[in-house]
Order: C-alpha cells, then structure tokens, then sequence
C-alpha cells in the first residue's frame, strides 16, 4: 500500500475513482464528439484555455493597473490602499454583466426580434443605463466617505479617524 | 514588466517544497510571481463549497428538463437518441403541479447565471496552481490534471453552451441539446471526482476561518509568500462576488418570476413588455420566425383528428362549436424564462379523442404543427398529459382570440410541460398511433 502511494503518490482509491470517472466521460464524449467533432473539441478546450490563459490574466493585468493609478494619487491619504475599490467594484459589476449579456447587449443576435416579437435595441442602452448608475452610486459612497474622512477642525483628529480607518478593515 | 518579477529573497518562506535546486523558470510557475494576499485554502474552500450546492441543484434540475421532454416516449421527442445509459433515470412527466417546469428551469437558468461570478472567483481562486511547478510531480498529480481539464473545460462549456442558448445565439458547435446534456455528463464525473478528493479539505479550511492558514505550514499552494499590500479583506472579496451575483439576479430573475418584477430582468431575454391585450405575453417564436403563411392559417385550415382507424376533419367553426373549458396555466420555456398563469380556453383533449371514439382511455397523441420542419413542429403527448382535465386544444387566451404569434387558429396547452410541447398552430391529432 505504501510502495503504491510512493509509486503513485496518491492512494488507490484516488486512481479507481479518476479511472471510473474518465470511463464515464468517455461514453458521455464519444456521445458529446458525435459530429462536429474538432469543433467541440475546441469549445470544451478552448474554453479552459480562454478563460485560463486569456481572460484572467486580461482582468488581473487591468485590476494591476488600477492599483496602480489609485495607489499613486491616493498614496497613503484617505486610505490609497482601498480607494481602489470605489472603481474597481462598479467596473467589476458593469463588466459581468457584459460578460454574461454580451449578446444582447452588443446586439449579435440577428432573428431576437424575428423571433421574439421585442425590440433588441433595448439590451444596450439598459446596460449603459446600469453602468451609469452603478459608477454614480459608487461616486456618491467615495464623496461621502471623503467627507467623513475630511480634517475636522476641531478636537483632536487621531482617535476617531484611526478608528474609522480599522473600521474599514 | 510587473512587481512580480522582482526577487523577494528577503525573508519569508522561499519558493517551493521541490528537492534542491529545481528553482521553478521566471513567471507565472513561482509562486511569488501571485501577489494577491486574498488568495489562501478559506476563500477557495468557501467558494467551492457554494459552487458545489450549486452545481448539484443545477445538474439535478437539469436532468429534470431533459426527464420533461419525455424522450423515451416517441423518437420524435427524442434530441438524443444515441443516450445509451445517460437516460437511465428517466420517468414520465407529470402534469401536476402545474408549475413544476416553470419552477425547476426557472431555477436552473438563473442558478447558472447567479454562479457566474462564484465560478470566476474559484477559479482565480486557484490560478497559481495550473503553474505549479514542476508541472507533473507524481503519476497520480498527472491524472488529477487530465481530470482538471474535464472539469474546468466542462464547466465552462456548460456555462457558455447554456448562457449563449438563453440569448438565442447560436454559434455553438452544433444542436444545443446534444453539446448541453452530453457536455454535463462529461462533467459530472470529473466534477464528483474533484469533490471527492477536496471536500474534507475544504470542511477543514472553512472551519479554520479566512486567517487560519496563514501559518508557514500552508501546503495549498494558494497562498503567495510575497503579498502585495492588501486593498480589500477577503470577506470584502466575497463581498464582491456576492454583489456580482446580487446584480445578475436582479436584472435576471423578473423573467422567470413574472409579475411586477418582469419590468426589472433590464438584461434577460424576455424581460420586456410585449404590449397590451389578452395575447401581451411572452412569445418563443413569432409566426413569422417559423415561416406560418397566410393560407396556412387562413379559411382553409382544417383540424384533422385521426386514431383507432377513424378520422374526423373539422374546419375552424366547427372545432368552436365543441365543448369549451377553462385552464389557467403559464408557458415555461427551457430558456428560463415564463409567463404568468394565462386563462386558456379551448377543447378538451380527451373530447376530440372521443370524436374518433378514444374518449375512454385516451392514448398518447402526436400533435402535428402546420410549421414546417423544425425540431418541434410536432411532437407526442403522453397519455396521462391527453387524459389531464387541463390539457387543451386553446382557441381563446384571456377572453380575446389566440394571436397569430401564440397560435391562432388552435394550439396546445398541457400542465406543467415544457414550453415547445405547447405546439402552436395544429393541424392534426393522431390519438395511439406509433410515432
């Protein structure tokens, strides 16, 4: 048993049940590859290697960027660290319902109306609508908390700016 | 280029466990190269146990809807012919409670689309680890990464083959029904495979909460020895997910949900109004998308009723001089979407099966559309869906005439099936014939 984990370097119940589990996906597969094959074969793969080694690393690239310009204007004031959050949340939001909604909202699909019987123009402008209010929303939290966040002119400032500060945390 | 490539020999714990000397090539395969300090055993455990309910009530209403399509009924129900084993479980649809469809895709379809920013997260989640280095360490990690091909590829796939079917883009690789359902199968073994190995880590890691792992003793792999400053705690990043999810749900749900909250899916295919009157309610597929012609519905339309070696052909005011009754039921579309209850009213099913002397007993039934061709121009009824009070041939919708686009002269209305068993447009009943 220990000469198989060394060998194997995961026990045998780990190669029984990735066997059972390929056996399946083999007689779902021939099933799944039944046609058009190379094309599904790029789809199922495609897809892991877009999302793995183009879209994530797209987002994260940008997240970077992000930081970096909030961390420069910020700095240390006004918690630069996490001002970023004020963009990065309402980018975040408009950009999956993008990603989820592409289609109809940048208006690919020909037949929506021929087949539906609803305008497809639509889609569009509630997206843009939407990001609109989203970045409006978040510019309201960053005015308020930047105004909550302001020298105050009396009393000692430390105590309750430092507890705001840990607050946020 | 990045921060990441800078060297941080300063302290902290070096790279990798591997046996002297094996330093990792510069890039992505160090484990410095990922700066996030989010990244650690809880957030992972946390999302992957969301996306385990999930997927589990996602790969189950999903069976349901394929159950629902009755294919083992007729082959012309049948988009999968070749299932073999995979329709193992299949059973006969019920027809009550009425709602059942609408309520298990509805479920299905908006589950899926609410994951979206769950399965993102896990798998950035776990990016580091598609690096890792030395790439194959044991002939068991080598498995376990063929298995991680199936599982992601599968995943996403599924995802994307279903969010892209909702929005009626078809630029998938070929018949939705056969990509979905073979596509989920593919998945579920490497998916029950995955849950198998990881579950009783992520009970662990979920358990010691989000700083429980910090120690130097962490073997996930998923913690960075070089954090960058944090921006966000990783609650806020859940947070965001969550939020993520909030947001797709409202502009989403109002499709499945109806009523007032119809007005809030802004995004979903079928969030709009469709206009007043007693036909204002959603529509699959227009007259015109299908290729109904004026003649086909015209003066000329006859319902031609047929089993037990007997026929009857009606015209149009001869089927509205039959018998009428009422059923209040929705039409609820395998893309997520439905309608209200709607107040059908039309000829019973089981009364044109007694024009040809079926009444008692009344079989199965292939109803046939004027449409032509199309994978559901037509399509056979079960017995017990002929036989329920509420299965109608519908004339009247709402107190006002069928509309051209929801059927007009006759279509079907049966309790509980999915929306395109509701064949619009019929011209012939064949009770207990073979299909």
């Amino acid at each position: 048993m220990n000469a198989f984990r060394r060998r194997y370097g995961a026990s045998v119940l780990h190669l029984l049940l990735t066997l059972c589990s390929w056996a399946l996906a083999g007689y779902a597969g021939v099933r799944l590859l039944n046609g058009d094959t190379l094309g599904v074969v790029i789809w199922f793969v495609g897809a892991a290697v877009l999302h793995d080694l183009v879209l994530l690393p797209v987002y994260g690239v940008l997240d970077r960027a992000l930081q970096g310009v909030t961390r420069r204007r910020g700095g240390r004031r006004a918690g630069g660290g996490t001002a970023v959050n004020y963009v990065r949340v309402p980018v975040f939001l408009s950009g999956l319902l993008l990603l989820v909604w592409f289609p109809l909202v940048l208006r690919l699909v020909g037949h929506y109306t021929a087949a539906t019987g609803l305008p497809a123009d639509r889609f569009w402008e509630h997206w843009l609508l939407i990001t609109a209010a989203l970045f409006a929303l978040s510019a309201l939290c960053y005015a308020v908390r930047s105004w909550h966040r302001r020298p105050a002119v009396t009393g000692p400032p430390d105590s309750t700016t430092d507890a705001r500060r840990k607050g946020q945390r | 280029m990045r921060e990441a490539d800078k060297p941080v020999d300063s302290g902290g714990p070096t790279a990798g466990p591997g046996p002297g000397g094996d330093r990792p090539p510069p890039g992505p395969a160090r484990p410095e190269f990922w700066r996030s300090p989010l990244r650690g055993p809880w957030l992972t455990a946390v999302l992957g146990l969301v996306l385990l309910g999930g997927v589990v009530v996602m790969f189950v209403t999903g069976l349901l809807s394929y159950a629902a399509y009755d294919p083992d009924l007729a082959r012309l129900n049948d988009q999968t012919p070749d299932k073999g084993l995979l329709g193992f479980y299949l059973f006969d649809w019920p027809t009550s409670p009425y709602w059942l469809y609408r309520l298990t895709q509805g479920v299905h379809v908006t589950l899926g689309i609410v994951l979206v920013p769950v399965l993102l997260a896990k798998l950035w989640s776990v990016i580091p680890k598609l690096f890792a280095w030395p790439p194959v360490r044991s002939a068991g990690q080598a498995l376990e990464r063929v298995s991680l091909l199936l599982l992601v590829g599968g995943v996403i796939f599924e995802f994307v083959t279903g969010i892209l079917n909702i929005q009626l883009y078809y630029v998938f690789p070929g018949s939705f029904y056969t990509l979905h359902f073979y596509g989920a199968w593919v998945f579920a073994g490497a998916f029950v495979v995955h849950v198998a190995f990881r579950l009783g880590r992520a009970l662990r890691a979920v358990r010691a909460g989000p700083a429980g792992e910090y120690a130097a003793s962490d073997d996930s792999g998923l913690v960075t020895p070089a954090p960058a400053p944090p921006t966000v705690s990783r609650r806020g990043a859940l947070g965001m997910v969550g939020a993520g999810s909030a947001a797709l749900l409202v502009v989403t749900v109002g499709q499945s949900v109806g009523g007032p909250l119809r007005t809030t899916a802004l995004l979903a295919p079928h969030g709009q109004d469709p206009g007043p009157g007693e036909n204002g309610f959603q529509i699959n597929k227009t007259a015109a998308a299908v290729g109904i012609r004026d003649a086909d519905i015209g003066p000329h339309w006859r319902l031609t009723v047929r089993g037990g070696g007997r026929q009857a052909v009606l015209t149009y005011d001869e089927l509205l001089a039959l018998p009428r009754h009422r059923a209040a039921l929705p039409i609820a579309c395998v893309e997520g979407w439905s309608t209200d209850d709607q107040l059908w009213s039309g000829v019973r099913l089981t009364d044109l099966a007694g024009l040809v002397g079926l009444r008692e007993r009344t079989p199965h039934v292939l109803v046939e559309s004027v449409q032509r061709g199309g994978p559901f121009s037509s399509v056979v009824l079960a017995a017990a869906q002929a036989r329920d009070d509420r299965s109608l041939l519908a004339v009247r919708v709402n107190g006002g005439v069928l509309s051209r686009d929801h059927g007009y002269p006759a279509r079907i209305i049966v309790p509980g099936a999915p929306g395109v068993h509701n064949t619009k447009w019929v011209t012939r009943l064949s009770f207990g014939e073979p299909a």
